[in-house]
């Protein structure tokens, strides 16, 4: 088998001693990352990639470091999820809802047992599903000309902010923002400079590294310094033995299967991610199994699905990451910003280009899955007592960090300067509530989209009906269109089925 | 402020952008598009979008007190202004000024960020110049 010869190959890439070492290193980070409330996946991620850019490690070991801690975040936002009822990042809010109803009910090692088996089942599966899938979307992707990937490209801005979007005309105004800073610099195809107001240091654009830091790690920092002493983290947190006895743990097996598809599935889609996958995998296995009505009072099924469910969406999203070079999420974005950093650009020829860094890439990805699981099971007690570092400390070394990484890239103050000035303009997007992700992703995708745009109409001589002129791309303009539609007819309900699992949530725990 | 605030900014800012990109010079040697072909479609679509927003604005946010945007506005200036010392103080004295200040207003006593301050210059400074080998901005003292 093609595959497996390959996968073998991978792990002749991946086993040395000091990518073990990376991914040991990434999984501990990562697991910290996530459970940490205020840092998440993509934040996290994003101070450490200037960091590894910096140490000049190599594409296969930069790729490493960074998905062992992107995996590690996702098993870590389960641990302040339960134990505190605040989720360590987005995807984890509804593993709160089962989750800290078992801790109250002093099953906290149980949960976090449960919720660690979870996650491993979750991403496992969906690795070997990133082992299948993506090569087949390799082929249908050489299908793809310039103007099928400007096509693409809208699809996945369309259809970015997912079906739970509140406001699509904000995720369009982020776009646009994040597209006109990429515009910024001299012009690849013509070398003329554009918008770079005659100052020499625009001329090479803006560093999508600086444009990321800044508006994820250092406007966290100002949003904790707005809510300065609100929501502190006090008091002792009771674990108890990390086991799940098999009864328990049998009883759950549907449950992490059901769910592991449905992560994958709402992963590999453009625009659903990890938040979603868990929310997806919670309401469908609350739907199946909920005849005693104990999910939400503490039912271990509804710990193990959302965390089945948002593992294995985050496997699933390398997969349109990797195969085609888009991103479908804030943190394969910022996955994105790492190839590119190292000048690999994803997209099909990857894996006829560069197969050490895919294959390299999914053998960690297993690796890491295993350091998890045992590291995470065991360790859970330190872990739970990193949590309780306060943000008086955390975040101040969060933005020197961010200072230092971004500092040795060039060793130039002027991006130390444009970092601020993107951190404040973070702040009031979020204030705003516009959504960072779309801005970002501008930044990132904004010269390749133009690139296509232009190839395309150059290959038609101008005529722009060529960007409509094949059966692939008039599909892929209709999901975008229905993409971008949907969330404005059906948003409101989903939003609101979320807002009513917290509200029921909220019930149970007044009723005790 | 808001959300007709921030659209009425987003429509300025795209005639702005507009009226730049139609600055931009072509070269002799061009494409269909050309470099003022795809910032035209994007000053559209923030201008697109912004109108959006002017006509069905969200609820207001909820801004801070004067008390607490004077505070931001102070920790940006210390950010803009440990970018500027950088190179003239060194990383060590500068990281651990920078970091006490923010670790102070973040709640922690006068000596708690103090000690806060040195052990983030210091843990950063071992762990990734030492250690790991990253260039950080050397001062007076070449620390």
């Amino acid at each position: 088998m093609d595959v497996f010869s390959s996968l073998g190959h991978g792990f002749e890439v991946a086993l040395t001693f000091q990518n073990l070492g990376l991914a040991f290193i990434g999984c501990l980070l990562g697991t910290v990352i996530g459970a940490l409330p205020g840092l998440g996946p993509s934040n996290g991620v994003a101070i450490l990639i200037p960091l590894s850019f910096s140490l000049g490690l190599d594409a296969t070991a930069a790729l490493i470091l960074l998905t062992s801690v992107y995996y590690g975040a996702m098993y870590g936002g389960r641990i302040s999820s339960i134990l505190l009822n605040i989720p360590g990042d987005e995807p984890a809010v509804m593993t709160t809802l089962d989750g800290y109803p078992m801790a109250r009910a002093g099953k906290a090692g149980e949960a976090l047992a449960i919720s660690g088996i979870a996650s491993f089942v979750g991403s496992f599966i969906a690795t070997w599903g990133l082992v299948f899938l993506a090569p087949q979307l390799v082929k249908v992707a050489l299908l793809f000309g310039p103007a099928e990937y400007f096509a693409l490209y809208v699809l996945a801005f369309a259809t970015l902010g997912g079906i739970s979007s509140a406001n699509q005309a904000k995720a369009a105004f982020a776009a646009a923002l994040g597209l006109g800073i990429a515009m910024i610099g001299v012009d690849g195809q013509t070398g003329v400079p554009r918008f770079s107001f005659g100052t020499v240091h625009l001329y090479d654009g803006i560093d999508f590294l600086v444009a990321i830091v800044g508006l994820f790690a250092l406007s966290e920092v100002l949003i904790f310094l707005e809510h300065r002493g609100e929501g502190e983290v006090h008091g002792k947190v009771a674990i108890g033995r990390p086991v799940a006895s098999w009864a328990v743990l049998k009883h759950c097996t549907p449950a992490m299967l059901r769910s592991t598809v449905i992560g994958f599935v709402a992963g590999v889609l453009p625009g659903a991610g990890a938040s979603l996958g868990s929310f997806m995998a919670y309401a469908t296995e609350k739907n199946i199994s909920n005849r005693d009505k104990t999910f939400g009072t503490g039912d271990p099924r509804g710990v193990a699905a959302p965390e089945a469910g948002n593992n294995a969406a985050a496997g699933g999203a390398l997969v349109p990451m990797l195969a085609l070079g888009v991103p479908g999420s804030g943190t394969t974005a910022v996955l994105l910003a790492v190839l590119l950093s190292l000048n690999i650009t994803p997209g099909p020829l990857l894996f006829a280009q560069h197969p050490d860094v895919v294959w390299g890439l999914i053998a960690a990805l297993f690796m890491a899955n295993v350091m998890l699981i045992a590291m995470n099971l065991p360790l859970v007690g330190i872990f739970a007592r990193v949590l309780l570092i306060p943000p008086r400390f955390l975040m101040p070394l969060v933005a020197m960090i961010s200072f230092v990484g971004i500092y040795g890239i060039n060793g130039s103050t002027f991006d130390l300067y444009e970092m601020v000035v993107f951190g404040m303009l973070g702040w009031v997007l979020r204030k705003f509530d516009v959504p960072l992700v779309p801005v970002i992703m501008g930044v990132l995708l904004g010269n390749q989209m133009e690139a296509n745009l232009r190839r395309a109409l150059t290959i038609s001589n101008g005529d722009w009906g060529a960007l409509l002129h094949s059966p692939l791309a008039i599909a892929l303009w209709v999901l975008a269109a229905v993409g971008f539609l949907l969330p404005i007819v059906v948003g409101k309900r989903v939003k609101a089925r979320m807002a009513r699992a917290k509200g029921e949530l909220a019930e149970a725990m007044d009723a005790d | 402020m808001g959300d007709r605030a921030l659209g009425g900014v987003g429509l300025a800012l795209a005639a702005f952008y507009i009226w730049q990109a139609t600055r931009i010079q072509e070269s002799f040697i061009s494409d269909p598009v050309g470099p003022k072909g795809f910032p035209f479609i994007i000053g559209g679509l923030l201008a697109l979008a912004s109108l959006a927003v002017i006509l069905r604005p969200d609820a207001r946010p909820h801004w801070p007190s004067a008390g607490r945007l004077l505070e931001i506005a102070v920790a940006v200036a210390v950010m803009v202004a440990y970018a500027m010392l950088l190179p003239d103080l060194g990383f060590v004295f500068a990281t651990a000024l920078a970091s006490a200040y923010f670790s102070w207003r973040l709640g922690a006593s006068a000596l708690q960020a103090a000690l806060a301050g040195i052990a983030i210059a210091l843990g950063i400074y071992v762990v990734f110049h030492l250690l790991l080998g990253l260039t950080l901005a050397k001062g007076f003292l070449g620390i």
